[in-house]
């Protein structure tokens, strides 16, 4: 968590609600029938997933794409807004790893940062379609609202420089809460 | 079900307006609406899910389930696309329609862009045309809207407006530090700098307070609920008159006539998706230019076999909406401020008068900027990933300024909806196909347009500035999509006429963006709603009870 935020803001509320966030992801990682933490992405492709997001966002004195919790974001997507984008992650990733495996004999989160780099930037250019879904799914993850997984605790937000939390007006909603 | 005096299909910005002028005049009339009644509680400040970005959907309508459209690119090929996709070209479907999230700029037209053809001639391959009304015409039901609806805004910086007889009736919200920066710039260059009018509260009006001044603005249902639409204006007082009946979730299927040619009623799907006919002595489309067309092209019958109309192969042409272009400047100080709504500063000085160019458009600054929307709009060199480009949005977002504006659209007739042969919507309804491309004349205005927004930045004091122009590959309409049921005098080249009735239906009325013979270099909303106002002013004083003649 960053060091700028102001303590004693988070309110009752929102520590309710962040509570009952907790309690949902939770829940879903002991759903029946799964394993994991997550809802689309098996372990080994979430791991080279966050290899290329990590590319993408690279972590400085503020977090990378997946510290920040892009990969939730997507993850979760992907059975809901992206699905349609199921095969195209599958194949993209797949792709990835042999590229990987052929150059530097070793899977995409095994390598060096600077190698990691090389594999992303062939990606580019030889699966630009993959790269570019990629690529939008992870600013938006970053860059979007913290409600759908990402960015989390706001932090690119905060990176810019911007309010957190912003002014509220009637505050008759739960910003925390995802989609009705 | 009771037969009343009118239907009104669509609860948008016309629809609303419709509906409350027919129910204070005494008319009986139901307002169908597909979509919901959001309200201020729905404003969920989503980034990613609103109605101008649309990465996980359309915050108010339609869902992406249920509800494709086709879209014929200038190439010729085919493809089905949804609600979120771009080239879908949405507005809304809510009560309020469009005017529930829009960023609410709140123009009027100039003189000239109601005499377009007079003014410039017909370029090769366009179908530019003269309105069969004036600006005069227009200019006490603009009025009308500016004080119903509720616009603040100060025009006294400029010139470059038609005459009007009351100032508006809210001043401006006090200036961001975007308009700091710009106005003296714009006086630098001998331009006109003033404050935009717009459909929001800056002090308290009609019962509800001023403007709090977040980020969330356009494409997002206001939180405190000071932004006016027709959804807190006008359709409650015609709901409160007791003569008005607003029916949501109703999908219109077609409009009914009878074997005289003349409409009486519409059948249409419930919320339960139940078909329902609601029989009535006139019936106004008020669905916004794509699905009033469609809607039209939908009612078919032995007397009007290609559709209501269209017997002149008109309905569903000459769609237009806005080619927008401008400039990003990028600075060596702070320009972001963090105050909404952000568009706060206008130029009209381009809208005509540039030899060579068709007419033009209005620029002004952008609506505030949420993170998402700078990831691609960085200094042209910024690398598009890595730490360089997380760099360069920490440096950037504060000390950008975009300007940028809409380019009023030559119309062509091959800029179009018609009806799909194949595809169907989640009732069986035929859906729109979209064709046809922009007059590559709107291209060469656009083009100058965003060098004339990077000169302005430039004065400003931009370090850097990337253009932001653009040949599309599909025809243009989105949020400001008009032109496919023209007004005019003539039936053979126009679908209603003065008084935006059909013209071989008189009990049968397209009152909307549809009928704009042209869109002006201007957000388009207050038009829509200057007509609706000035076309039920001649329906009222045309109703002679059940049996209605005009």
């Amino acid at each position: 968590m960053p060091k700028n935020r102001e303590p004693g803001i988070l309110t009752r509320r929102q520590f309710v609600a962040a509570s009952a966030l907790g309690g949902a992801v939770i829940a879903i990682g002991c759903s029946p029938g799964k394993q994991g933490n997550w809802e689309f992405l098996s372990e080994d492709q979430a791991r080279t997933l966050a290899a290329i997001c990590d590319q993408i966002i690279p972590a400085d004195d503020f977090p990378s794409a997946s510290q920040a919790g892009v990969l939730n974001y997507i993850d979760r997507q992907l059975i809901r807004h992206f699905r349609g984008h199921q095969d195209d992650y599958r194949n993209g990733l797949e792709q990835a790893q042999t590229m990987s495996r052929k150059r530097f004999g070793q899977d995409l989160e095994l390598l060096t940062q600077q190698q990691q780099f090389e594999i992303v930037s062939d990606l580019s250019a030889q699966d630009r379609t993959f790269f570019e879904l990629v690529r939008s799914h992870t600013m938006e993850g970053y860059y979007g609202s913290p409600r759908h997984g990402g960015n989390r605790d706001a932090v690119s937000w905060r990176m810019l420089g911007l309010p957190e939390p912003p002014p509220l007006g009637r505050s008759q909603y739960d910003l925390g809460k995802g989609p009705a | 079900m009771k037969r009343v005096n009118a239907v009104v299909i669509g609860a948008g910005a016309a629809g609303g307006i419709v509906a409350k002028e027919l129910s204070v005049a005494g008319l009986s009339v139901v307002l169908l609406e597909r979509g919901k009644w959001y309200t201020a509680n729905d404003c969920h400040k989503d980034d990613l899910r609103n109605q101008r970005t649309t990465v996980l959907g359309n915050a108010f309508g339609p869902e992406d389930e249920g509800n494709p459209r086709v879209w014929v690119d200038s190439k010729g090929v085919a493809r089905t696309v949804l609600p979120s996709e771009g080239s879908y070209q949405n507005n809304a479907a809510c009560v309020g329609g469009g005017t529930l999230s829009y960023g609410a700029q709140a123009w009027r037209y100039l003189p000239q862009d109601f005499r377009m053809r007079s003014t410039y001639g017909e370029p090769a391959g366009s179908s530019l045309e003269d309105w069969p009304i004036s600006y005069d015409d227009l200019e006490p039901f603009y009025e009308k809207a500016e004080y119903e609806i509720g616009i603040s805004g100060d025009y006294s910086g400029t010139p470059f407006h038609g005459p009007r007889k009351r100032p508006l009736p809210m001043p401006p919200l006090p200036p961001g530090r975007e308009f700091g920066i710009l106005e003296p710039a714009a006086k630098r260059l001998g331009l006109h700098p003033f404050h935009i009018p717009m459909a929001r509260n800056s002090v308290p009006y009609n019962g509800r307070g001023p403007c709090m001044r977040c980020r969330w603005c356009v494409g997002f249902a206001c939180e405190v609920d000071a932004k006016n639409g027709s959804q807190n204006t006008v359709i409650p007082i015609a709901l409160n008159t007791g003569n008005c009946e607003l029916r949501t979730e109703c999908m219109a299927k077609e409009i009914l006539t009878d074997d005289r040619g003349r409409a009486r009623g519409v059948s249409y799907f419930d919320e339960r998706g139940h078909l329902k006919e609601q029989l009535s002595d006139i019936v106004v489309v008020s669905s916004c230019a794509t699905e009033s067309a469609r809607l039209l092209l939908n009612s078919k019958s032995r007397l009007f076999p290609d559709g209501l109309g269209n017997r002149h192969d008109q309905v569903g042409r000459n769609l237009q909406g806005h080619h927008y272009t401008g400039a990003v400047g990028f600075f060596d100080f702070e320009t972001y401020d963090d105050v909404g709504p952000g568009a706060t500063i206008a130029i009209s000085d381009y809208n005509h008068g540039t030899p060579g160019l068709c007419g033009g458009g209005m620029l002004a600054n952008e609506f505030i900027r949420l993170p998402i929307h700078m990831i691609d709009r960085l200094p042209e060199k910024t690398p598009r990933w890595g730490l360089g480009h997380k760099q360069a949005m920490r440096h950037w977002h504060k000390r950008t300024i975009v300007i940028m504006g809409p380019t009023q659209q030559i119309p062509t007739a091959e800029g179009r909806v018609t009806l799909d042969p194949a595809v169907r919507d989640k009732w069986g309804l035929p859906v729109v196909r979209l064709s046809g491309n922009v007059h590559p004349h709107t291209f060469e205005i656009g083009e100058v347009q965003a060098k004339r927004a990077q000169a302005w930045l430039k004065e400003a004091g931009a370090v850097d500035t990337s253009l932001m122009s653009y040949k599309a590959e599909q025809v243009s309409a989105g949020q400001h999509q008009a032109g496919t049921c023209r007004m005019g005098n003539d039936p053979q080249n126009s679908v209603v006429n003065r008084h935006c009735q059909i013209h071989d239906v008189d009990n049968l009325f397209v009152i909307d963006s549809s009928v704009h013979v042209t869109n002006g270099g201007f957000n388009p909303v207050l038009t829509i709603m200057a007509i609706a106002y000035f076309a039920t002013d001649a329906l009222v004083r045309n109703w002679k009870g059940t049996d209605f003649r005009s």
